[in-house]
Order: structure tokens, then C-alpha cells, then sequence
């Protein structure tokens, strides 16, 4: 590992070197350290949240609009979400402008290094410092251990990251606490100044540290939290301009933690629910929007007939109970499907343009989505769509055929992956439609029955038979 | 009183005349509508209310049909029910996804492991077909409907169309009003909804219907000697053929009602075409399903048909040589030789085929409809299904409810006005009715012509009360309108003496009549609600507080067999199961209710019969993954597996005789308790049944390992599986499953 870190710092020596002729531009890393950095790696659920707050100052002498994070990449693939923010005023008044963040290369990343950069509203001028405060998610980054468990054993889970904050700045000062959900800890890496205190570990506090120093560690410790990972969730929303938006959900739910082995005994399962079955999980929640009607639950042979619905009037929970308890590695998939009024969703935007606002993401709380198609589907006759999302997704157009369609719908097809909670924020369709289509399909109908009853006079009223016979 | 009808019966008859031809009198009926349908006046003729009401009460019928059998959709959900609407819903769903093509070519290899099933060769394809058409045409219609949506509803829509056919056959066999009557009858009788109510996806569902279509253009065919009736009748007997085995019924009623037609001299050139052309017709087309093949000139149960086709021909030709002789004397001498020849030629016949193996025998299914005990001593598995027992008297009133008694009324009606028509009602009613004797499940074959029977008499009997009531009406008006006293009335000389208590006495029966028909009508409903709406997938009960408790234990076995387990995995349960587990679980499995091979079921029954180790090497022999078995024991349902294993024995018995019924009884009674022979207490059932069961308190105040389904104390509590593992049980333990352990390392 020393020699590992030595390669590393040749290499970023070089590269320092190799940047230092250019002087370049505001961006470059030496121009800034960090003064104080801490970090919370929040383990007590199956999704990571690390918080990290740094002071930045700029030692350099032209200003800097950027901040770079850099993550070792193994752990790059595995972040869902990355937010980050400026902080503003002093302890009370503090407040939080958010920040714009992006992923970016650097030519010579050390150890393919992957950096994402903050871009700063005004740059930071010399001598100047700045609160910056960042949280990412993490999903998939929990590795049980032992990987099989059978009924009665909890789950023990393996969280690997750095004791020391990976970084291309040189850190003056620096603490990383993580956070375990009960004190049930088998075991973490020592490193030098490391307590632990309850559920909370701490490494550090250390200090000048240069860049890109890297300190592994492994705490394994005991999460019996629900592993529910969706492993494809598609949403489908159908504006109906009668009033109605149809949402229906279909899902591939899994458990992501340690697989189940041997048998499953119902009566340890009933009987002892603390030790019959620690590991897994059986209700579900999920969040849906306030005024929800029509909702129902079931997957491909039927109806599920365990599920329980409040309606309040800042939101519905649905409270959903797959058909089986879910053991590591047991899959259930169900579809959700309710009615929502349009009104509440629907809205006209300034240009005569109508826009449909919903929530992306998953209604399912404290659960990780793999790859999520948001598929939103425009009555018949709508033009011109275009989608508004706060993060990049995959965009493409579908044709669907519904009830008495003829040129088929026009659907809006998101489609992102690693998905969590987090991501539970509003997006914008936009689409023009002109209102009279929607009195196509009932004059369709209208014009059916009336030429059957008119064929059916017509019918009444012509002799066809060929020769009369008299009666 | 009783007597008094008959001659306003006479007169009806009379007025109607002996052969009603309804292709006369609507072609009638057409040039008074054009007439009268001019907008001078909007009142409408007498006609025309006629019409009007017909019709409305037609669509009425045909929507109550509909909407009377949608009581499990909204009680429990829009799903397929019980056992074989799963392999009719899973051959659909293959059919629409695959194509018509690739379906009749079918192959499945996830049923009957490892032999495997010709699912295109061995099906009646009629309902997967006309399923498929319902969805094509929809969908090309652009109603995104699906499949499942189709196959739910396809009963009740073929409920509906059966009732108009009722009253077209009505309408043929007596009068219009018969017909309204038959229509209303059987759009709620239970017989037939208990085979036909929303989620019963099975082929009695069109079969009826196909049935009494055919019944219905071939009754016609020879009131008018019509070849397009005829033909008709021939694609309505392809379409029954295609959709149900219970077509051999038809190809033996209808030489038999053209038997009893030539023996009472009822031989006319238009039964001549009409049996000629539907049989010969029918049975080509017949012969394109794939299942049914040659059997039609191959196996004895169609042999009646052929041979009452020879003997027409012989008839037709006897005919034509007493036109060409005119002496009666020769005529007689060269009947005797001719019978007595065509009867040998075809005794001998039958006699070779029979012999060389040519003609097939007849099979135990057919054997069990003649004589009842047949099954119960030869054929076990017959006799294990209960839709194959012996009719109760309580079902017969269950299903059938006033038709019971309407049913010999309507004969003797039927009787008083001999027809070609009523003959064949009769002859249906008759002979349908020894079968719903017979067998369960065949009241519904029954009920179309009891229901057709019964309104007869009902609407005769209501046509002559009201006849009588109506003259009393028109007596009182008229008197009132003179504004003399009412005995003026009775001066008319229609109207005699014992008129007013006659009068009354009519009001008082159509009272009486209508109040059965209410009766009927509630029962109907009530039945229809109580006990044919469950869809037995779910099972509901009754909690501790009123409240509406669900089992919905098997579609979570199922579902966790989909999830939980390779796709490869090969499934052992009792063959009840087997459509299930296919069309819900997406497994294979070992048998299924498609009961081709015995001795594969016997094997399984074996493997269920037998102590673990000795079943362990049946089912590593079989490649088995997973037992499934159903118990009953925590919640009290009583069709469980342990119910059921006797038969298990018996069928299993039959082909190994290893196993043996008396080993699993003590002193001829079947138990379960500390009581229970030792083989019983042993067997992998029972393992598999009670395995930890006797750890748990089923009920307050009884012993741990108390079995509510059959309400005793288990005997053997401390089970020990050695080659076989808890998998899952189901949340109320109805289904549990074990999986199979690979076999011990042996160094």
C-alpha cells in the first residue's frame, strides 16, 4: 500500500510539475487547500450518504471558479447522487446556494482518479476561503459478509473507504466519522487516532496531509436494514385531458443483501420474529401524492391483497406487503398503478404550451433503483415535446396505442439509472395540443352507434328475400 | 278446472299451425313494418309492440345473462378460476403471443417431465382460438384490452349468446314466447352458470353454447329441409367438436332422435338432407381437429352415427324401390331381405373392425356414462375427481330449483304437441337427464334442454291463464262501458256459466306462477352468489370480528416458486395442482390435470405413498427439484392434500401393487391421530404435510399440533426429514414447499 501511495505521489509530483510550466488556468489544483474538511458517512441504511464539509482557500494568486472532488474509481460507479453547496453567513444566518456540479477528466488522473468539479457562483479571489458543503450517495457499496446467511442470522456487511479524504488538494486539517446503525461492529480498520464511541466510529482528526493520500479501511458491522433495490422500475404516466393522470408502476424488486441459504421454517418465521428472519423485510412504503384514487396493487397472477392505503392531504402512503417476506436474494416483482387529478399536475406555461410537473424518481421509500424508464404518454394529437429534468437522462420518443387510437401517443421515454431517494425532485414535460382532439374519440363512438342503428333501420325497412313468398 | 284449458290450448295449436316456419312469418312481418313504420303516426301496431318488447326483453336477457355472472369479479378480482381455465389461460396467452402456427405445433416440455405434452395434438383448440379472436378483434378495434380481461369475460359473453340462442330454439320447438321464456330460464340457471361465471375460462364455457346451436340448426334443418341449415348445423357441430369432448354426445343423440324418427315413421326427405348433409359435413370437418382425428370412422362411440347414416340410405333406397313396385306383396318380401341383409352387412362389419382393431373400443369415460360403478372398480382416477360422482338429489334441486317440476310438465306439454321438434327436446331432455345422473358435471348438459322444457310449459300454462283472465278483462270493460251490472257481460255466448270461478282460479295460478318464477329468480341469484363466484384460488372466510378474512396462499406458493426458484426446476405435487403450477408458478411439473398417463400419476401417488428414503430414489429417478403439497391443517380447509391421499394410494395401488390401501388404514378407517397405522404416521405426505406442525397451537385450549381441518391431534409430531427441506410454507400454510436435497457426497 506505501508503495502504491509513493507511485502516487511521483506521479502527482509529476503532474504538478507538468502543470506548473502552463500556469494554468484559475482551475488548477495547487492553487487551492483545503483548511478543514470533515466527513460523515452515514451506514445506516443500505444507501450511503456521505456528508463532507470543506473550507477552501485559494493560496494562489489569480482566482479559482472551480473546486475538484475526486473519488477513488471503484467507488465513482457506485455514486448515485452528488450535490453541492456554498455556505452563506454566519451561524445563524446561515443559509446554502447550490452549486453546480459536473464530472470532468483530468488528463493525468493518478490511479484513474475520477473528479468531479464545482463550479463556484463568483470565484474564490487569492486569499479568500469558502464553506463549501457536499453530500453524495452512495448505493451498492455494502458487500455482505458472510455473503450466505441462513433464517436466523443477521446480516453483517462489509463498508470500504478511505480513512483519509482522497483529494487533489492538500488538506491541512481533516476528521471522517461514519456511523453504523446499531453498536453491533465486528470489527474496522485501525489507523492511527481512530475511536469509537456508540455507533459512531471516528478516524482522525489528521492533519497536513498532502494530495492524494489514501488510507483504506473495512468496518464491518451488522445491518438488518431492508436491502430493497428495484432492479427495474418503469413508470408510466398517461395524461388524460379528461381529467385524469393514470400512473402505473411495474417493479422487479429484489433483496440485495446476503443470500438466503437452506431452509425457511415458517414457524421460526412466526414465532420468533426477532431471530426467525432478522434479515428480511415485508412491508414496503411508498409515498404517492395527495389525492390519489383508484390505486391498485398486483402483479402478474393477480391481485396482491396485503396492502394498506392512508390518504392525508400532503400525501398518500401506500403501505404494500409483497406476497412472501423477502429473504437475501429472493425477487418479487408487483405493479402499482393509481389515478391522480390533472389538475394538480397539469399546468399551461406562458407560451400557450401545456407542461405536465411530477416527481421523478421512486415512490418507495429508503429503496435503491437500477435503472428506471420514466415513460410519460401524451394524449393523441400533442406536438412537440420536450422534457425538463435536473440531472441528465437518456431521452427518446415512443408511439403507443391505447384505447381507440389511431395515430397512436406520442411517449416521453427518461430513462436513468442508479437511482435513489434523493432523486425525488420535479421534472417538466412540455407539449402543445390543441384541445380538440379530445373530442375525436367520443365522436368516433358516437359515429359507430349511429351507423349501427342506422343500419339496423335500414335493415328493417329493405326485403331482401328474393322471391315473395305470401303469407 | 284442469280440463278446461285444453281447448284454448287446441285452438293456439290451430292457430299457430303444425310446422311454425319463422323464415314465413318474418318475411311477413317485414312488408307490415314498412307499412306501418311511416311517420304519419308515431303509435305503434300491435306488431310492432310485439317486436318492440320482444326485443328489449331479448337485450335484457342478454345483458342479465352477462352482468348475473360477474359476481366473482367483483367480489374477489378479475381472475382466471379453479384448475383447467390455468392450462386454457396459459395455452391463450401462448396462442396470442406465438400465433395460431406455432400453437398447434406446440411442444411442452414444462408439463408431464420428463415425457413432456403434444399441447397442439391433445387439445379441444375452440375456446383458445375464439379467445384469441375476441382479443385480435378488439385490439385491430383499438381496445387495449387484455388477454386475461378476455378469457375472464369469455364465459359470460357465450352465457349471453346461448340465451338467444335459446329463444331461436324456443321459438323453433313451440312459439316465441317459449323461446322469451327459455331465454330468461337459462340466462340465470345455476346448472349453467356454475360451469360459465366470470374467470371459468373452461371449454364448457363455448361448448354450450356450440351445443345447443347445433341443436338448434339441426332441428331446423329438418323442420324446413334446408341444405344451408343443414350446413349450418354441420359448422356448429365442427365448432362443438373443437371446443369440448362432450360433442360425442351430440354425434349419438342425433342418430338416435333420427332413429326413433324412422321408427315411428317419421321419415321424411327433409330429415333425409338434413342428417346426410350435417353428418357427412360435420364429420369432415371433424376431422381437421387434431385430437379428434379418424376418430369418427374409427372409434366405437361414433359408430352409431355411420350406421344410422347406412340405415337412411337403405330407407331412401327402400323408398324408391316401393314407388317403382306397386305390389305390397313383393314390396314386403323385399323389405325383410334387404333389412335383414343391411343388419348383418353391418353387424359383420362392426364385428371385423371391432375384431382387427380397426374400430377402437370403447373408452372407460364412455363406459362410466353407461353404467356408473364402472370407474369406481376400473378406472380410479376417474372416480377420484368429485365433478365425476353420482348426482345428489339436493344438487339436482340445487341447480335446477322449480325447473325440477316444470321440467315433466313441459314433457307432457311437449307430448300433447308431437313434432319433429318437440321429439328431439324431449329426446335431449330425456337422455341429458340420465347423464346428469350420472355424472356431476353433466347437469350442464342437462340444462339447456331442461330449461327449454320447463318454458314450455311455463309459457303455455301462462298463455292459457292469461287467455282466461283476458276475457274476464274485456268482459269487465265491457260491461262498464254499458254502464250496466257486469252479469250483462256474461250474455256474450263465448263466455259460460262457471266462468267467474273459473276466472279467479286463474288469477290465483298466475299469481302462484309468478311467484315461483320470483322464487327462481332469488334463488338463482343467491346461488350464483354464494357458491359459484368463489374462484377457489382465493379462499375467503369469515374472521372473528364479521370482517372478510383472505387466504390468498396459493398464488404465494406460486409466485414464489416464479421468483425463487431456477427456471429449470422441476416441481412434484399431487396432479390437481399441475395446470396450476405451469400456467401461475412458470415451472415445470411432474403431472397435471391433463390426466394422459396413468402410470406417471401412479408414480407420483407412489412416491407420496411411500417412506422417504424409498420415495427419495422415485423422485431423484423423476429429477424432481420441489415438493409441493397443500395442507389444510392451520386454517381448516378441508381439500388438502392429506383429504385427498387416499386416492393417491388407490391410484398409485393400481399400477404398483407395493402400495397397498389397508397398510394406511386402522380396522378400515382412514386417521391421522396417535390411532393411524404406522405406514400412515410415516409416509412422505404425512412427513411433508405435518413437518414442525406439531410445534405449533392451531387453535385456543387444544394441544400443540392440532389439526382443524380434520379436528384431532397429529400423531406424529416429531418429524425428522433426512433427503428433503423446508423451502417455503405459505403465511397460512396451506401450501408448502420442500426442495429436494442433492444426494450425500459418499467418500
Amino acid at each position: 500500500m506505501d508503495a502504491l501511495r509513493s507511485l502516487g505521489r511521483v506521479i502527482v509530483a509529476f503532474w504538478i510539475l507538468s502543470h506548473l510550466s502552463l500556469l494554468a488556468y484559475s482551475s488548477s489544483p495547487q492553487d487551492l487547500q483545503i483548511l478543514n474538511a470533515e466527513r460523515r458517512i452515514d451506514l445506516s441504511s443500505h444507501i450511503v450518504k456521505v456528508f463532507l464539509t470543506l473550507k477552501v482557500e485559494n493560496t494562489g494568486a489569480s482566482p479559482v471558479s472551480e473546486v475538484l472532488l475526486a473519488f477513488p474509481p471503484t467507488q465513482v460507479d457506485h455514486i448515485a447522487s452528488l450535490k453541492a453547496a456554498l455556505t452563506v453567513g454566519k451561524k445563524k444566518k446561515k443559509s446554502y446556494v447550490p452549486l453546480e456540479v459536473n464530472p470532468t477528466d483530468l488528463p493525468d488522473a493518478p490511479n484513474q482518479t475520477k473528479y468531479f468539479s464545482i463550479s463556484l457562483l463568483n470565484p474564490l479571489n487569492a486569499g479568500e476561503t469558502a464553506t463549501l458543503e457536499v453530500l453524495y450517495i452512495l448505493t451498492h457499496s455494502l458487500e455482505p459478509f458472510p455473503a450466505e446467511i441462513n433464517q436466523a442470522e443477521s446480516q453483517l456487511v462489509y463498508y470500504r473507504d478511505s480513512a483519509i479524504i482522497l483529494s487533489p488538494y492538500y488538506i491541512k486539517q481533516q476528521t471522517t466519522f461514519i456511523r453504523t446503525p446499531s453498536t453491533k461492529v465486528e470489527s474496522f480498520t485501525r489507523v492511527e487516532s481512530t475511536n469509537r464511541a456508540g455507533t459512531e466510529i471516528k478516524y482522525g482528526p489528521y492533519k497536513d496531509r498532502p494530495a492524494y493520500s489514501y488510507s483504506p479501511v473495512i468496518v464491518h458491522f451488522e445491518n438488518n436494514k431492508p436491502f430493497a433495490v428495484v432492479e427495474e422500475l418503469v413508470r408510466e404516466v398517461e395524461i388524460s385531458h379528461w381529467g385524469n393522470l393514470q400512473i402505473t408502476e411495474h417493479y422487479r424488486l429484489s433483496h440485495a443483501g446476503a443470500r438466503h441459504k437452506g431452509v425457511f421454517s415458517r414457524v421460526e418465521y412466526q414465532s420468533r420474529p426477532s431471530s426467525g428472519g432478522i434479515s428480511s423485510f415485508k412491508y414496503l412504503l411508498a409515498r404517492l401524492p395527495p389525492r390519489v384514487h383508484s390505486v391498485f396493487y398486483r402483479d402478474e397472477i393477480g391481485n396482491i391483497s396485503s396492502s394498506h392505503l392512508r390518504i392525508d392531504y400532503l400525501k398518500s402512503d401506500l403501505e404494500i406487503e409483497p406476497r412472501y417476506p423477502l429473504f437475501g436474494g429472493w425477487k418479487a416483482t408487483f405493479v402499482i398503478g393509481y389515478g391522480l387529478p390533472l389538475e394538480d399536475f397539469l399546468f399551461e406555461s406562458p407560451d400557450g404550451r401545456r407542461y405536465l410537473n411530477f416527481t421523478f424518481g421512486c415512490p418507495l421509500a429508503e429503496t435503491v433503483v437500477d435503472k428506471l424508464i420514466i415513460k410519460v404518454v401524451l394524449p393523441e394529437g400533442s406536438k412537440d415535446p420536450s422534457a425538463v429534468v435536473p440531472f441528465s437522462v437518456k431521452q427518446h420518443l415512443e408511439i403507443k396505442y391505447s384505447y381507440l387510437d389511431v395515430a397512436g401517443r406520442t411517449v416521453v421515454v427518461l430513462e436513468k439509472e442508479n437511482v435513489v431517494p434523493e432523486h425525488n425532485s420535479p421534472f417538466q414535460v412540455y407539449y402543445s395540443f390543441n384541445p380538440i382532439f379530445m373530442l375525436a374519440e367520443p365522436l368516433m363512438l358516437v359515429s359507430t352507434f349511429f351507423f349501427v342503428f342506422m343500419a339496423s333501420i335500414a335493415y328493417l325497412h329493405i326485403d331482401f328475400s328474393i322471391c315473395k313468398t305470401s303469407s | 278446472m284442469v280440463g278446461k284449458p285444453e281447448p284454448v290450448n287446441g285452438t293456439a295449436t290451430a292457430k299457430t299451425g303444425p310446422s311454425p316456419s319463422p323464415a314465413t312469418s318474418m318475411s311477413g312481418l317485414k312488408p307490415d313494418l314498412l307499412n306501418n313504420l311511416s311517420f304519419k303516426t308515431l303509435k305503434l301496431k300491435t306488431k310492432q309492440q310485439e317486436l318492440l318488447i320482444r326485443v328489449s326483453i331479448l337485450c335484457l336477457v342478454y345483458i342479465l345473462a352477462f352482468i348475473t355472472r360477474l359476481f366473482s369479479v367483483l367480489r374477489y378480482e378479475s381472475m382466471i378460476h379453479e384448475f383447467d381455465p390455468y392450462f386454457n389461460y396459459r395455452t391463450t396467452l401462448y396462442l396470442t403471443e406465438k400465433g395460431f402456427y406455432d400453437f398447434w405445433n406446440w411442444f411442452d416440455s414444462e408439463s408431464w417431465y420428463p415425457l413432456g405434452r403434444i399441447i397442439g395434438g391433445t387439445l379441444y383448440p375452440g375456446l383458445m382460438v375464439t379467445a384469441a379472436l375476441i382479443y385480435w378483434t378488439l385490439r385491430f378495434l383499438s381496445f387495449a384490452v387484455h388477454i386475461r380481461e378476455v378469457c375472464v369475460l369469455t364465459a359470460p359473453f357465450f352465457a349471453s349468446n346461448t340465451t338467444l340462442v335459446a329463444y331461436f330454439f324456443g321459438k323453433e320447438i313451440w312459439d316465441t314466447g317459449a323461446g322469451l321464456v327459455a331465454a330468461a330460464l337459462i340466462a340465470i340457471c345455476p346448472g349453467y352458470i356454475s360451469r360459465s361465471v366470470a374467470g371459468s375460462y373452461d371449454n364448457e364455457g363455448v361448448a354450450i353454447f356450440a351445443l345447443l346451436l347445433t341443436f338448434y340448426l339441426f332441428v331446423k334443418a329438418v323442420n324446413t329441409g334446408s341444405l344451408a341449415w343443414a350446413l349450418a348445423s354441420a359448422f356448429g357441430y365442427f365448432y362443438m367438436v373443437s371446443a369440448w369432448g362432450g360433442y360425442v354426445f351430440i354425434i349419438n343423440l342425433i342418430p338416435l332422435y333420427v332413429l326413433v324418427l324412422l321408427i315411428t315413421g317419421r321419415y321424411s326427405m327433409r330429415l333425409y338432407v338434413a342428417y346426410n348433409c350435417t353428418y357427412i359435413i360435420g364429420m369432415l370437418l371433424a376431422m381437421q381437429i387434431r385430437f379428434v382425428g379418424f376418430q369418427h370412422v374409427q372409434s366405437g362411440e361414433h359408430m352409431a352415427a355411420m350406421g344410422v347414416f347406412f340405415l337412411m340410405q337403405v330407407f331412401y333406397f327402400l323408398d324408391w324401390v316401393r314407388h317403382l313396385l306397386s305390389d305390397t306383396k313383393m314390396f314386403q318380401a323385399f323389405l325383410r331381405i334387404t333389412v335383414t341383409c343391411a343388419v348383418g352387412v353391418g353387424a359383420v362389419a362392426l364385428g371385423v373392425g371391432t375384431a382387427s382393431g380397426y374400430i377402437s373400443p370403447w373408452t372407460g369415460r364412455f363406459y362410466s356414462l353407461l353404467d356408473p360403478t364402472y370407474a369406481k372398480d376400473h378406472i380410479p382416477i376417474i372416480a377420484s375427481v368429485s365433478e365425476h360422482q353420482p348426482t345428489a338429489w339436493s344438487s339436482f334441486m340445487f341447480d335446477f330449483h322449480i325447473l325440477l317440476f316444470l321440467f315433466p310438465a313441459g314433457l307432457y306439454f311437449c307430448f300433447k304437441r308431437l313434432s319433429d321438434a318437440t321429439i328431439f327436446i324431449v329426446m335431449y331432455g330425456l337422455t341429458s337427464m340420465y347423464f346428469a345422473g350420472v355424472m356431476v358435471r353433466l347437469i350442464l348438459v342437462a340444462t339447456p334442454a331442461v330449461c327449454l322444457i320447463s318454458a314450455i310449459a311455463v309459457s303455455a300454462t301462462i298463455k292459457n291463464l292469461t287467455q282466461l283472465v283476458r276475457a274476464k278483462n274485456k268482459v269487465s270493460q265491457t260491461g262498464s262501458t254499458k254502464g250496466g251490472s257486469s252479469t250483462k257481460g256474461s250474455s256474450k255466448g263465448s263466455v259460460d256459466q262457471s266462468q267467474p270461478f273459473q276466472r279467479n282460479g286463474a288469477t290465483v295460478l298466475l299469481f302462484g306462477a309468478f311467484y315461483l318464477l320470483s322464487k327462481y329468480a332469488t334463488h338463482c341469484t343467491w346461488v350464483t352468489s354464494e357458491a359459484y363466484s368463489s374462484p377457489s384460488i382465493v379462499l375467503a372466510a369469515r374472521g372473528a370480528h364479521g370482517n372478510r378474512v383472505i387466504f390468498d396462499d396459493y398464488r404465494e406458493a406460486y409466485f414464489w416458486l416464479r421468483q425463487n426458484t431456477p427456471p429449470d426446476a422441476k416441481v412434484m405435487s399431487w396432479w390437481d395442482y399441475g395446470y396450476q403450477i405451469t400456467a401461475m408458478g412458470n415451472r415445470t411439473v411432474i403431472v397435471d390435470n391433463n390426466t394422459w398417463n396413468n402410470t406417471h400419476i401412479a408414480t407420483v401417488g407412489r412416491a407420496m405413498s411411500s417412506y422417504e428414503d424409498e420415495a427419495y430414489e422415485i423422485m431423484r429417478s423423476l429429477d424432481v427439484d420441489y415438493v409441493l403439497v397443500v395442507f389444510g391443517g392451520v386454517t381448516g380447509y378441508s381439500s388438502d392434500d392429506i383429504n385427498k391421499f387416499l386416492w393417491m394410494v388407490r391410484i398409485g395401488g393400481g399400477v404398483f401393487p407395493v402400495i397397498k390401501e389397508p397398510d394406511y388404514l386402522v380396522n378400515g378407517e382412514y386417521r391421522v391421530d396417535k390411532g393411524a397405522a404406522p405406514k400412515m404416521l410415516n409416509c412422505l405426505m404425512y412427513k411433508l404435510s405435518y413437518y414442525r406442525f406439531g410445534e405449533l397451537t392451531t387453535e385456543y385450549g387444544k394441544p400443540p399440533g392440532y389439526d382443524r381441518a380434520r379436528g384431532v391431534e397429529i400423531g406424529n409430531k416429531d418429524i425428522k426429514l433426512e433427503h428433503l427441506e423446508e423451502a417455503f410454507t405459505t403465511s397460512n400454510w396451506i401450501v408448502r414447499i420442500y426442495k429436494v436435497k442433492p444426494p450425500n457426497n459418499r467418500w
